[in-house]
C-alpha cells in the first residue's frame, strides 16, 4: 500500500534515470524483486546449456558416479573427438562411448547444403513474388495474393503426407532435391513480410528509373533489392534457423546416411544406442556442436533476431 | 487495353517461381489429402474410394480418441504456463528490463532446434543420472521417471516445450505492450489507480488483439507437437504421449495406412480452422480498444 501509491511509470523512470545513486532515495523492493525474477528467469534458461557443456567435457564412463558433480566429471574432449570422428570404435568404447557412430561431418554437410539452397531459394523466389504484389498494378493482384495467405493456414502435417508421396512417385526420396523442393520457391509468411517492406519504399527512384529506360528486371535487382537489404538479411536469418531445425520432414524424405541432416542424425544416434547405455556425454558435445551454428549466428546477429521477433509474430 | 492489363506481363513473371511453389506443395497437396481421406492406401498399389469409411473407423478408434485426449491435455498445459509465464516475463521485460541481452538470452532455447532442446531434457530428467532428479533427491523428494511413467510424460513434454517457447512467446507480448501509448498510463496514474488496477483496466484491454494472436499462434502450433514426443517418448509408455501428429505419422509410415492417416490429418485441419476462427470471434482479436 506504501509504495503501489507512487505513480508507477514516473518512478520506473525516475529509476532508470537515477538508478538508486540517490542516497535519499529508499531501496525500491518492488524493483529489486523484479530484477530477482529476470535474473531466476536467465538462469533457468541459460544454465542448461551450461549442463550440456558440463556433460560434453566429462568422461562417459564417469558421469555415472558423479551425477550431481557441478564441474566437468573426469575432464575429456573424448566425447567431442568421437562425435568429430576423431576416435576409432574401439577408443570410443574404451572412453565410455556406447559404440553407436554419428557421421558428423557428412550430416554437417548435409544440413549446410539444405539449409541454405532452401535459405536461398524461398527467400529469392519470396522476394520476387512481394514485387509483383506490392510494386506492380496487374488485375487480380489483391485476389492472388488473399489465396496465397490462405495457405498460411494449412497445417504442415496436412500437406507433409500427399507431399510425401508426390516426391516418392517423382523418385526424390532420399535426395536433396527431394527434401528442398517444398520449401524452396515460398512460403506465404516470407511473401507477406517482404511486400510490407517493398510496399513502403518510395516510387519516385523508381520513376526516375523508369524515365531513364530502365526495365522492372533491372528495377528489382538494382533499387529494390539493395534497399531492402536490411528486412532481406533479417528473413534470410529467421529462415536459415528454421531450416536448420527442421525435423519432421528430412525425417520422411531424407533417411538415407548420404542426405541425412544433423537434426535427425543426433536422433538416430541417440535411438541406435542400447536402451539404458546411452551415451550421455557423446550425446551432448553432438548437440553441441550441432547447436552451434545457430549460437554463432545469435552472437553476430543477435540484436537483429531479437529485434524482428515482434513483427516475425504474425507468422 | 494494356493500361487495364497493367503489369500484368511482368508480374506473371515475378510471381511464376512462388505460383509453382503454391500450386505443387499446397494447392495440390491440399487437394489430394482430402481425396486420399476418402481412400484405401497402402503406398503400394492403387487408391481404392472407400466413402466415408475412414471417418466412421475413426470415430470408433479408442486410439484416436486417445490421441487426441493426450494432445489436447498437452495443449492445455503447454499453452496455460506458457502464456502466463511468458506475460510475466514481458511485464518484466517491459518495466525493468528492456536490455536486448537479456532477451536474447531468453530467446535462445527457441533458436535451438527441437531435436536439441529433446535430447538436453532427456538427459537432464533422465532417472538415474539427471541433474534434476539427482537435485530432487538431495532435498528429499523421490525420483521421478519423468519421460517414463503414463502419468508425467505429457506434462514432462508440455514442461520442455514451455522452456522452449516463453522467451519466444515473451517477445511477441513485450513488442504489443510496447505498442501501449504511454499517455494511458499517466492518466491512469493521475487517477490514483493501482497498479493491479491499471494492469486489468489499461494494459490488459489494449494487448488483447495481440494476446489472441500469439494465443492462435501457440495453440495451432502446440496441436501439430511432434519433434519433442518423437525423440523422448515416441509416443509412450503405452500410449501416454501418442500425441495425434505422432498418430497421424504411425499411421501412414509404420502401418503404410496412408488413406486413415489422411483422414486422421483432415479432422486435425478442421480442429484447428475451428480453434482459429473460435479464438478470433470470441476473443474479438482483430478489434484494436485503441480505435
Amino acid at each position: 500500500m506504501t509504495t503501489s501509491t507512487a505513480p508507477r511509470k514516473n518512478a520506473s523512470r525516475q529509476n532508470s534515470r537515477s538508478s538508486g545513486l540517490s542516497p535519499k532515495k529508499p531501496i525500491n523492493w518492488r524493483r529489486a524483486g523484479a530484477w530477482v525474477l529476470v535474473a531466476v528467469a536467465v538462469a533457468v534458461t541459460i544454465a542448461p546449456f551450461l549442463w550440456m557443456l558440463r556433460t560434453a567435457l566429462s568422461s562417459n564412463s564417469a558421469l555415472a558416479s558423479n551425477a550431481g558433480n557441478l564441474l566437468p566429471a573426469d575432464f575429456s574432449w573424448g566425447a567431442f573427438k568421437r562425435v568429430l570422428g576423431l576416435q576409432t570404435i574401439d577408443e570410443a568404447i574404451a572412453d565410455g562411448g556406447s559404440g553407436a557412430a554419428i557421421n558428423f561431418w557428412l550430416y554437417l554437410r548435409n544440413s549446410v547444403i539444405f539449409a541454405t539452397i532452401t535459405t536461398a531459394g524461398q527467400v529469392f523466389f519470396s522476394a520476387m513474388a512481394a514485387y509483383a504484389f506490392a510494386r506492380l498494378r496487374w488485375p487480380g493482384r489483391n485476389k492472388v495474393f488473399a489465396v496465397f495467405l490462405t495457405t498460411m493456414m494449412v497445417p504442415p502435417i496436412f500437406t507433409a503426407l500427399p507431399n510425401f508421396l508426390m516426391i516418392k512417385n517423382l523418385g526424390l526420396l532420399n535426395t536433396m532435391a527431394g527434401m528442398s523442393l517444398p520449401f524452396l520457391f515460398m512460403t506465404p509468411f516470407a511473401i507477406f513480410f517482404l511486400r510490407q517492406f517493398f510496399l513502403s519504399m518510395s516510387r519516385e527512384v523508381e520513376e526516375a528509373a523508369m524515365l531513364d529506360g530502365a526495365k522492372h528486371l533491372r528495377i528489382f535487382f538494382q533499387i529494390v533489392l539493395p534497399n531492402a537489404a536490411a528486412p532481406i538479411a533479417t528473413l534470410a536469418l529467421l529462415t536459415f534457423i528454421g531450416q536448420w531445425n527442421e525435423y519432421f520432414w528430412p525425417l520422411l524424405v531424407g533417411q538415407d546416411e548420404s542426405v541425412r541432416v544433423l537434426t535427425v542424425g543426433l536422433s538416430v544416434f541417440k535411438s541406435q544406442s542400447p536402451q539404458g547405455a546411452l551415451d550421455w556425454s557423446g550425446l551432448m558435445a553432438g548437440t553441441l556442436v550441432a547447436a552451434l551454428p545457430i549460437f554463432l549466428l545469435f552472437i553476430a546477429f543477435g540484436k537483429k533476431v531479437v529485434n524482428s521477433i515482434g513483427f516475425s509474430g504474425i507468422k | 487495353m494494356t493500361s487495364r492489363l497493367g503489369d500484368l506481363k511482368i508480374a506473371l513473371f515475378f510471381i511464376f517461381p512462388a505460383v509453382i511453389g503454391f500450386v505443387a506443395f499446397f494447392l495440390i497437396p491440399t487437394i489430394r489429402g482430402i481425396y486420399l481421406s476418402f481412400t484405401e492406401y497402402s503406398i503400394l498399389g492403387e487408391p481404392t474410394w472407400i466413402g466415408l469409411e475412414n471417418y466412421t473407423a475413426i470415430f470408433a478408434d479408442e486410439l484416436f480418441w486417445n490421441a487426441m485426449g493426450v494432445t489436447i491435455q498437452y495443449v492445455v498445459l503447454n499453452i496455460g504456463f506458457q502464456t502466463v509465464i511468458a506475460l510475466g516475463l514481458a511485464l518484466l521485460m517491459h518495466r525493468v528490463a528492456k536490455s536486448t541481452f537479456i532477451r536474447g538470452a531468453l530467446l535462445l532455447p527457441f533458436l535451438v532446434a527441437n531435436v536439441i532442446v529433446a535430447l538436453l531434457w532427456f538427459w537432464m530428467l533422465d532417472y538415474q543420472l539427471g541433474i534434476v532428479n539427482e537435485i530432487m533427491s538431495w532435498v528429499g523428494l523421490p525420483r521421478v521417471a519423468f519421460f517414463g511413467s503414463e502419468q508425467w510424460a505429457i506434462p514432462t513434454i508440455a514442461f520442455v516445450n514451455v522452456w522452449r517457447h516463453m522467451g519466444y512467446t515473451a517477445l511477441l507480448i513485450f513488442a504489443g505492450l510496447q505498442a501501449i501509448p504511454n499517455h494511458l498510463y499517466e492518466v491512469a496514474n493521475l487517477d490514483g489507480a493501482s497498479p493491479a488496477r491499471t494492469f486489468w483496466s489499461v494494459t490488459m484491454p489494449l494487448l488483447r488483439p495481440v494476446l489472441v494472436l500469439v494465443l492462435v499462434v501457440t495453440v495451432i502450433g502446440s496441436f501439430q507437437v511432434f519433434d519433442t514426443v518423437a525423440v523422448t517418448t515416441n509416443g509412450g509408455p503405452v500410449n501416454a504421449s501418442r500425441v495425434i501428429q505422432m498418430y497421424i505419422y504411425q499411421k501412414a509410415f509404420g502401418e503404410s495406412d496412408f488413406g486413415y492417416a489422411s483422414a486422421l490429418s483432415v479432422i486435425l485441419f478442421v480442429i484447428l480452422a475451428l480453434v482459429a476462427f473460435v479464438q478470433m470471434k470470441f476473443l474479438k482479436g482483430n478489434e484494436s480498444d485503441l480505435d
